[in-house]
């Protein structure tokens, strides 16, 4: 039923033996590092320009207005000239600031966010590495973000930056164990951590239905838990414009500030790619248990149409909730997660830790 | 700058955290400066500095003549100028003892209360952007355009629009006035629903504002707060009923009270009064008498020796205003009694103790306007 299902690494495998037989094997893995390196890059910066378009077209759809619609076809260059805006900006150096730390915290950031997406799988057989810890391995480097706010924060030499890393900090680290719990669910129901695995462990269903309501509590945990790991509202308190000016972000200018601004919407990108394939079956088609031709018609639709259409749902509810709610303050932040989701995506474990002893799941 | 100037100038002896919030801040909504002191995100104890926009507008009314001081009342609280430029009318009329048209003050209080919804609306907009939603600003804002459309087609001006004139209006109202406030009042009837929907019911708001920034009734007497400030901890303040002006005798409506004293209540003071305010206008659209937009007044007006005052209630509570006359065609002395100055003072005693987000609320719920502060 699968082999309908174009798979990539046909692609990839001929691209490969080609380079093989022209560099041999020490220059095939080099170009290939170049080949995805680029591929990546390119991936990035375009994600990352429609990102912020798209999150001005839905706030302008929220707000009753327009948002971008004069530099390009329906506003679709705004978000390259303001590239270039920003490209073309003076980097502001600040007085009695760490000038090393200063420099470095943007790419700290921009690192983390490029190291989560290289083991999204984009489509079948479309994955830069399929490492076997793969949702730990997700978790543990988009953590690594919040050194670079941190740092961006101590070495501003700036009160409201302060805060605002202190409270990033405060925030990532709490969230984090839920982010971890809710996946951790997912992974007890399909037994592996590889994300391929993952994937493949939902072709007859999707682990959202599959895994009764405490799967759908631990998406539920999920969103809310991930949206405050990537600093967006209503948990943007490291930013609070109201608040802190800009947070920890303040006294960025140019292109470091893009840096910034580009790794937290690759963030939430990564966020819900990451809740597409672990709960609603990553590039895997919607299928109904035994409705062949039903199956059989949704195979054909592309793999990565349906990897991105599943990550462009959970965006645009990250995005809905962002435009809609007040923020929340710092101690009603962490009591949500401390007093609430940590506990209910405990127990949420055990109940799924016993429907799969019990083989209640289908 | 030598790091000794800093060490004693900018930061001081003492330990505390401090951080200046303003001039240019985005939630201070103007040139104000707080100086807040913070124990991590607790604020310990904050002092408003004041002054950043100070124009000496009292001083420039010596010098100016009676139909001149009420273009400089505009520039104060810009988002009531209406009744701002009532009150300086109203003081000049009461001391010439002139009787203005009944029509006159039928229009007045339609506008008075036209401009008090349109300024909680803008209120509501920057509270809401305040607490970090920011699609109030847009929904607000739609409505509120509506009525500046009425005021530009009967003044001309939007937002600083002296249209009162000592002895009456500048000129009359344009013949589509009642009939698009008529259509304001059904539209914003329908829409208002929409910001409880929006705002009042969500989670997150209802936990940022209940309980934040309690005032007792004796704390906003103590320190002048009016207004929807004061109304919200159950100071019964509403010069409209205690002391009627203009066609407010003429009307029935209820004072907003709430006695919880937090900013949930002084959020719902406001809500409330932009219904009480279309039921007002409402009383008065189709009753509008026809005996003239003005009285006849001298082309020079000068008031006879003596002290005259004259409060009104505008948005943000009551504005008075202090007359001293020796006869001349601009005041001896004037004196400004403006709202935001008192209501700001009460700002430390209210966040003190609460987070830095508590402030921004409180800050907001006070609903200050920074021009109304320095004159």
């Amino acid at each position: 039923m699968q082999s309908t299902i174009y798979n990539f690494h046909d692609l990839t495998g001929s691209i490969d033996s080609t380079l093989h037989s022209w560099f041999g094997n020490t220059g095939t893995v080099i170009a290939e590092m170049v080949l995805v390196g680029i591929a990546f890059l390119t991936f990035y910066a375009l994600l990352g320009l429609f990102l912020v378009y798209l999150e001005r077209k839905v706030c302008a759809v929220i707000q009753n207005r327009y948002g971008p619609n004069r530099v390009g076809p329906m506003g679709l260059l705004q978000t390259v000239a303001d590239l270039i805006k920003l490209l073309m900006k003076e980097l502001i150096s600040i007085k009695r600031s760490d000038k090393f730390l200063f420099n470095l915290a943007p790419f700290i950031v921009i690192i983390a966010s490029f190291m989560a997406i290289a083991a999204t799988p984009f489509a079948k057989g479309l994955q830069a590495v399929d490492l076997n810890i793969g949702v730990f391995y997700v978790m543990a480097v988009s953590s690594l973000g919040v050194v670079g706010i941190l740092i961006a924060g101590w070495s501003s030499n700036s009160k409201y930056s302060l805060i605002g890393a202190m409270r990033s900090g405060a925030q990532i680290v709490s969230y984090e164990l839920s982010v971890g719990l809710s996946l951790l669910a997912i992974v007890t129901f399909a037994g592996t951590m590889q994300l391929s695995g993952i994937v493949e462990s939902q072709a007859d269903g999707w682990w959202i239905f599959k895994g009764h309501i405490p799967a759908i509590v631990a998406f539920i945990i999920y969103l809310i838990a991930s949206t405050a790991e990537i600093n967006r509202g209503p948990f943007d308190l490291a930013e609070a414009e109201s608040e802190l000016t800009a947070g920890f972000h303040t006294e960025y200018s140019g292109i470091k500030f893009a840096f910034f601004f580009l790794a937290e919407y690759i963030n939430m990108f990564i966020v819900a790619a990451i809740g597409a394939t672990v709960f609603l079956g990553g590039w895997m088609p919607f299928h109904i248990g035994s409705w062949d031709a039903f199956n059989h018609v949704m195979d054909f639709i592309p793999s990565m149409v349906w990897f991105f259409l599943k990550a462009f749902f959970i965006i645009y509810i990250i995005m809905w909730f962002k435009w809609t709610f007040p923020r929340l303050r710092i101690d009603q932040l962490l009591t949500l997660e401390w007093k609430y989701l940590m506990p209910l995506s405990l127990i949420n474990i055990i109940i799924i830790a016993f429907i799969v002893l019990m083989g209640w799941h289908f | 700058m030598s790091e000794e100037i800093i060490k004693d100038v900018i930061i001081g002896e003492s330990d505390d955290y401090i951080i200046n919030m303003g001039p240019q801040h985005p939630s201070t909504h103007g040139v104000l400066r707080l100086e807040v002191c913070l124990q991590g995100e607790t604020v310990k104890y904050l002092i408003p500095h004041v002054g950043y926009i100070h124009r000496g507008i009292e001083k420039m009314c010596e010098a100016s003549s009676y139909p001149q001081i009420i273009h400089l009342t505009d520039r104060m609280d810009y988002l009531s100028a209406h009744m701002n430029n009532e009150a300086v009318c109203l003081c000049v009329e009461n001391a010439m003892q002139v009787e203005v048209p009944e029509r006159v003050k039928y229009i007045r209080t339609i506008l008075d209360e036209l401009n008090r919804i349109a300024s909680h609306q803008l209120w509501w907009c920057a509270f809401g952007m305040d607490l970090g939603a920011l699609t109030t600003f847009f929904y607000g804002l739609r409505d509120r355009e509506l009525i500046l459309d009425i005021f530009e087609e009967s003044f001309g001006s939007r937002l600083l629009h002296s249209f009162n004139t000592p002895g009456g209006l500048m000129h009359d109202i344009h013949p589509n006035f009642q009939k698009r406030v008529k259509d304001f009042i059904t539209y914003f009837r329908k829409k208002l629903p929409e910001y409880d929907q929006l705002l009042t019911g969500n989670v997150i708001f209802q936990q940022r504002a209940k309980g934040v920034g309690l005032m007792s009734k004796e704390k906003a007497i103590a320190y002048g707060v009016t207004g929807p400030s004061g109304r919200g901890s159950g100071f019964s303040c509403d010069l409209r009923k205690h002391a009627p002006y203009s066609a407010y005798d003429k009307v029935q409506f209820n004072e907003i009270l709430y006695n919880e004293g937090d900013t949930f209540a002084r959020y719902k003071v406001r809500m409330d009064e932009m219904w009480e305010s279309m039921n007002i206008i409402e009383q008065l659209i189709d009753n509008i008498p026809d005996d003239g937009f003005t009285a006849k007044m001298k082309p020079i007006i000068k008031l006879p020796a003596g002290e005259y005052f004259q409060r009104v209630e505008t948005a943000r509570g009551e504005f008075a205003v202090y007359i001293v006359s020796d006869g001349n065609k601009t005041p001896y002395r004037i004196k400004f009694r403006s709202p935001n100055f008192s209501n700001l003072f009460v700002m430390n005693e209210l966040a003190s103790g609460g987070k830095i987000a508590d402030l921004i609320a409180i800050s907001g719920s006070l609903d200050l306007v920074i021009p109304d502060i320095d004159r």
